[in-house]
């Protein structure tokens, strides 16, 4: 409680003192730099150390900025190899989603049961990506008809999103996603969570962000069918020599191959976001650097100045 | 070299004979009109009274050359073509590429895939998919699992698990592999490790068989 009364006190004096960005840079403000804040501004009121608080604030930004600055680097490098990968997997995903397309599946009528795949990542700290595909999932649960749907976390993220308010509407959560490239594995691992979570979808969507350029990404999903909606599906007569087995079969590779795709698509938005995202932090944190640097030089010649005029006029007194 | 047209109008071109010495003319073209008559033309000899014209011949059959070399790219896939795509997940081989032939091993036996073939599933096993492309070349690539999709609009999608071609799998490691993959199903202890102890054998098995041709 006494720490919680300290941030605000410090995210106070903040606000009046310090550049709006101060707070906001990284979208949040750390608790612990607002309690060192705290204790600098108590000190300030018994001495005039506002020189030495502001130049603890400038070191700590200029700590930020670096990291942000490396950051952005690591992003950058892993971006092209993410990039590269996802070029080798968009004809995979359009294979996969082919026959569903042609044999024009639809999902039933009768079975309201739905199955809805949050494709996210367990780490941070880059825009919109996690927040824009939890979003989408968070719309349909909370229109009408949502008590049918189950939803499955593929990473931390959208967990710590969709929990709070949807707890029982997740079925599982994946994660260690997003550390390394997303691989063939990853995928036939979730696939065969889903596939023995003993949960009987008759439709489904995977919601996944879809990389378009380096600066944006597009939320879109696959489709997902039960078999059972595979094989009431009009214009699968046409296709010859099939039995449950090989479409069984053919599903849960199919499953798996969608999901690797919408992997590899996420893990390059996500990286392509990370990389603008900590541009821009890195440019924020040079504008605050910027000011604080003009602010420090200020207020030393205001000191130099004042107790130039103190020994001035104390001369003077004597005199 | 076959040659493909870009609309069936133009066909008859195709039936110039083009040994220079002795041209069947017979073609749509309206400077040919006249020399249509003329069943066999000496190239460097033309029977043309008129220099102009005999230069017009020269040019138009320049024109027509140029325009039949053009034509034997593979154009965009047509009815009675198939585009394949071939893919794996850890690299592309053919991303919507008119080819002649495809064979797949699959769970219910091998089978070819030709232009036209009637829409169907298949779930690959391991083995080599043989790939006849559009010049006659063929292409040997090695796929783990996967499946086989023939559409009704003639395409073809083969996703595999993992895919590699023929000339780039290692004997000696493939028989380490196996080796290894049978010991492990021998001492696999619930169904489940048997199981998957089988398919690695299974996988083994057809690399060797691949890798020793």
């Amino acid at each position: 409680m006494l720490l919680y009364q300290k941030c605000t006190n410090g995210q106070r004096f903040s606000e009046q003192k310090r550049p709006e960005k101060a707070v906001k840079m990284l979208g949040r403000a750390a608790p612990g730099v607002c309690q060192v804040v705290a204790l600098a501004n108590q000190q300030q009121t018994r001495n005039m150390a506002t020189l030495k608080a502001i130049s603890m604030r400038l070191k700590s930004v200029k700590n930020i900025q670096k990291i942000t600055q490396s950051m952005k680097m690591v992003s950058a490098a892993k971006y092209t190899r993410a990039e590269r990968d996802l070029k080798a997997a968009r004809p995979y995903g359009e294979g996969a989603v082919q026959f569903y397309e042609r044999a024009e599946v639809a999902p039933p009528e009768d079975d309201p049961k739905q199955l809805y795949i949050a494709m996210t990542s367990d780490r941070g700290l880059c825009g919109a990506v996690h927040t824009g595909v939890s979003k989408v999932i968070r719309t349909r649960l909370s229109e009408p008809g949502a008590e049918n749907i189950k939803v499955i976390c593929v990473g931390d993220k959208s967990r710590a999103i969709l929990q709070r308010l949807y707890s029982k509407h997740i079925l599982s959560v994946c994660n260690e996603i997003g550390r390394l490239p997303p691989t063939f594995n990853d995928a036939c691992k979730i696939a065969s969570a889903i596939l023995t979570s003993d949960y009987e979808f008759a439709s489904g969507k995977i919601v996944y962000n879809k990389f378009r350029s380096v600066v944006s990404y597009q939320q879109s999903d696959l489709p997902l069918f039960s078999q059972k909606a595979v094989e009431t599906a009009p214009k699968l007569a046409t296709y010859d020599s099939l039995d449950a087995d090989v479409i069984q079969s053919y599903m849960e590779f199919s499953l798996a191959s969608m999901l690797f795709y919408a992997l590899k698509e996420g893990a390059c938005s996500e990286q392509s976001s990370r990389m603008t995202a900590m541009d821009n932090a890195s440019k924020n944190a040079g504008e605050m650097i910027d000011k604080l640097t003009l602010t420090f030089n200020r207020t030393r010649q205001a000191v130099i100045t004042r107790e130039l005029i103190e020994i001035i006029s104390g001369a003077a007194a004597l005199d | 070299m076959k040659i493909r047209l870009a609309s069936s109008k133009t066909k008859p071109e195709t039936r110039i004979g083009f040994e220079f010495t002795n041209l069947t003319i017979n073609c749509l073209s309206p400077i040919f009109q006249k020399a249509r008559k003329i069943s066999s033309v000496k190239y460097n000899k033309l029977p043309f009274q008129n220099p102009k014209m005999a230069l017009a011949f020269r040019n138009g059959l320049r024109t027509v050359a140029r325009r039949l070399q053009v034509r034997n790219y593979a154009d965009a896939p047509k009815g009675d073509e198939m585009a394949l795509t071939f893919a794996a997940g850890n690299k592309v081989f053919y991303d919507k590429v008119v080819v002649k032939q495809i064979d797949v091993p699959s769970m219910s036996g091998a089978f070819g895939i030709l232009p036209k073939h009637v829409p169907t599933l298949a779930v690959l096993r391991p083995g080599v998919v043989s790939v006849i492309e559009n010049d006659g070349k063929l292409n040997k690539i090695f796929v783990s699992s996967g499946t086989v999709t023939v559409n009704d609009d003639s395409s073809v999608q083969v996703l595999a698990e993992e895919a590699h071609p023929l000339e780039n799998l290692d004997r000696a490691a493939a028989q380490e592999s196996l080796s290894k993959a049978q010991s492990e199903y021998s001492s696999a202890s619930n169904d489940k490790a048997k199981a998957e102890a089988a398919i690695a054998v299974e996988v083994a098995e057809e690399i060797l068989k691949a890798a020793s041709g």
